[in-house]
């Protein structure tokens, strides 16, 4: 996005995907996000630092993706007393992120709605962890409130509380309903059960030490973190890890998704009540993490991906099996895909439930997989593709239905894609030019630098944004869900439904509470 | 319908048998009369995510896939603690999720069990101590078994839940 126009002067920000940075006014910042949603731009994150020991206040920073690449704009807060413009008028998904920047920091947009997003159980109104006076272990101070929600009145209306705690084997989060007999009217979310203090925890851990803690902010999506991370790191220190490693790194990342989709296409068609998808899918499932765990010593290959490259080498007898296996699934992921098409009660739960069209998709910034269900085609690996994926062409999957279906459908598209993906890195990794190292000791990380990794994972972007401090620490590290741009979408997409349907619609987005918790 | 059926059979039965805390078979065969002899009847689950990750949930997921098979061993995940003879934890317990964590086991009937899943419920975590956290499960509420691991793999669950049925048989009346 050329933001000269603006009045702005852009730095070249180093990474994998085109970026860049520019310090901005409060009304450059309002115009800036403007010109993006023009240039079909989203947010992609928003978060706050501490720099009043380097005598610049506080610092807003927000991440905006145009078709050109990311820009990052830089807008400092004298002292907490200042506000920043609210940005919901132009990105509704700026809300939750502006609540829970005020939670742990302490500055606050000019927005009406100032409601805590981070404390659950009790709301400290004075203390603030990610200031750097803010001792990690310190007490918050638990002052019990009532969340205001929003409330549905009428005849025959009534309310049902959902959660924390649910009744499946998945993350806590509460859903509040307003219904009418079986139709939802309403639902609001209330997120931050598992909110356990990540980003505290990053300040001055070493690097080494990150890798392992980003491979945990969203266990499903470990590899994609640990990417992400290890790019950040890298554009720090411009520094380009072998090749080898690259091809690996885009190898875990398509088991990663894989395994996912095929996951949840089982458990979304258990939720329609097709047990028989359930077994099936969960069985392919298993064969790939199995795999993982002989290949790489962990069946969701968790700290594989470091900086620098990887922890370890893959065998050539592993390549060989994923190579077999990858045709393998295929062959079964279309075979059951017809019975999927083919089975009328199925297609009667998926069809028009949970619907989000393209129009609403736009407008509330839905992304990753879900996006592409609701017709917005982007996807980082085609839109920036870098080294393997220049040379890999990987087919977009997008419909326009915007529901359950169109979800799956989605899914489905990408683990076959990634099936495919997986046969031509296997084959590319038995070729001899790309032998060589996974590892190479980076050099030393200059200090007061900002970096950013941007990887699509199977959910969607995720983002990671690195501030290296003195001595090769982190400084302040906030990694960026897809979850927060979805999560409000999922509250349209209920509205008109029936509630017996809502596990199904919540099945089929599958958002992470943890990756936006933190 | 009939490629379904076709597909049903074209993969047969693929589950395995329970892994022994030991190799020796004898402590597998002794799952069910521990089971019995404790509750007499199969074995009810109850999940609280505490604040995890996920990984430990995927893999507690996958102890119901064809391969584990846990139902075939009578065990079974509730939807309701009021059902459930053991509780299975996950995560470092945020501040957050203490107090449903602490009414969920005040739900349970007596005799009752609790696992800690994983690294952080075991205290021994990737998020260490701090502001939002409140620490290991046993912090909130009696620990019988923790399972190691990060996350514990289907099979280190599955031992796990067999260590708290075999203490808890073991357990003077």
């Amino acid at each position: 996005m050329n933001i000269a126009p603006l009045g702005l002067v852009a730095a070249p920000l180093a990474g994998r995907v085109p970026a860049q940075r520019a310090q901005v006014s409060s009304g450059q910042l309002l115009t800036a996000c403007r010109l993006a949603w023009e240039r079909d731009g989203r947010l992609v994150a928003l978060w706050g630092s501490d720099e009043r020991d380097l005598h610049r206040g506080f610092c807003l920073r927000v991440v905006l993706e145009d078709p050109e690449g990311l820009t990052l704009l830089e807008h400092t807060l004298r002292d907490d007393r200042s506000r920043y413009p609210d940005l919901t008028p132009i990105f509704p998904a700026a809300n939750r992120m502006q609540r829970a920047t005020y939670d742990l920091l302490g500055i606050a947009a000019e927005s009406d709605d100032q409601r805590p997003w981070l404390w659950t159980a009790g709301h400290a109104t004075h203390a603030f962890p990610l200031r750097r006076d803010f001792a990690p272990t310190a007490e918050m101070p638990d002052e019990q409130h009532e969340y205001a929600f929003v409330r549905v009145d009428g005849e025959g209306v009534h309310e049902i509380p959902v959660g924390p705690v649910h009744a499946g084997i998945i993350e806590p989060g509460h859903f509040r309903f307003q219904v009418v007999g079986e139709k939802v009217l309403r639902l609001e979310e209330r997120l931050g059960y598992t909110h356990k203090g990540v980003e505290k925890r990053f300040e001055s851990m070493t690097i080494d030490d990150g890798a392992r803690l980003i491979g945990r902010v969203s266990g499903d999506s470990t590899v994609a973190y640990a990417c992400a991370f290890a790019e950040a790191v890298e554009a720090a220190a411009s520094f380009v890890p072998p090749a080898r490693a690259r091809w690996i790194r885009a190898l875990c990342l398509e088991r990663e998704r894989l395994a996912n989709h095929l996951g949840d296409i089982g458990a979304i068609g258990n939720d329609a009540g097709f047990a028989f998808g359930l077994a099936q899918f969960s069985r392919l499932r298993e064969d790939i993490l199995r795999l993982n765990e002989a290949a790489f010593g962990h069946r969701l290959m968790m700290d594989i991906v470091v900086p620098g490259g990887l922890s370890r080498e893959l065998g050539f007898e592993h390549v060989h099996a994923m190579h077999d296996e990858a045709d393998r699934v295929a062959r079964q992921i279309v075979r059951l895909r017809g019975i999927y098409d083919e089975h009328a009660g199925v297609q009667d739960r998926f069809r028009n439930c949970g619907r989000a069209d393209p129009k609403l998709a736009r407008s509330l910034g839905l992304m990753g997989l879900a996006g592409r269900a609701s017709g917005q085609a982007r996807d980082i690996r085609c839109d920036f593709p870098s080294a393997p994926y220049d040379l890999l062409e990987v087919r977009l999957a997008t419909h326009t239905a915007g529901d359950v279906w169109a979800r799956v459908a989605v899914r489905f598209d990408e683990a076959l894609e990634s099936a495919r993906l997986i046969g031509t890195i296997t084959t590319a990794l038995l070729d001899p030019a790309t032998k060589g190292p996974v590892h190479a000791p980076g050099p030393d990380l200059p200090a007061d630098r900002i970096s950013l990794g941007y990887v699509e994972g199977w959910r969607g972007p995720v983002l990671v944004a690195l501030e290296i401090g003195e001595g090769n620490v982190i400084r302040r590290c906030h990694p960026q869900d897809p979850s927060w741009c979805n999560w409000p979408v999922v509250e349209h997409a209920v509205i008109g439904n029936i509630v017996p349907d809502f596990p199904l619609i919540n099945k089929s987005f599958n958002l992470s509470y943890s990756g936006q918790d933190l | 319908m009939y490629e379904t059926l076709r597909q049903i059979v074209r993969v047969g039965i693929r589950s395995e048998r329970a892994p022994a805390p030991t190799a020796e078979d004898v402590v597998v065969r002794r799952l069910h009369e521990d089971i019995l002899r404790t509750l007499g009847r199969a074995l009810a689950l109850r999940h609280v995510d505490a604040g995890s990750c996920n990984a430990c949930e995927l893999e507690s997921q996958a102890l119901s896939n064809p391969y584990y098979n846990v139902e075939g061993l009578g065990i079974r995940y509730v939807a309701s603690p009021r059902h459930a003879d053991a509780l299975m934890v996950t995560g470092p317990v945020t501040k957050n999720m203490a107090v449903a964590l602490r009414r969920t086991y005040d739900a349970m009937p007596e005799p009752r069990l609790v696992i800690a899943v994983g690294a952080c419920a075991s205290g021994c975590g990737v998020y260490g101590a701090n502001y939002a956290t409140v620490g290991a499960v046993s912090e909130i509420v009696p620990v019988d078994v923790a399972i190691p691991g990060c996350p514990p793999s289907p099979v280190s669950l599955l031992q796990g839940i067999l260590a708290a049925v075999g203490a808890s048989a073991a357990k003077p009346r």
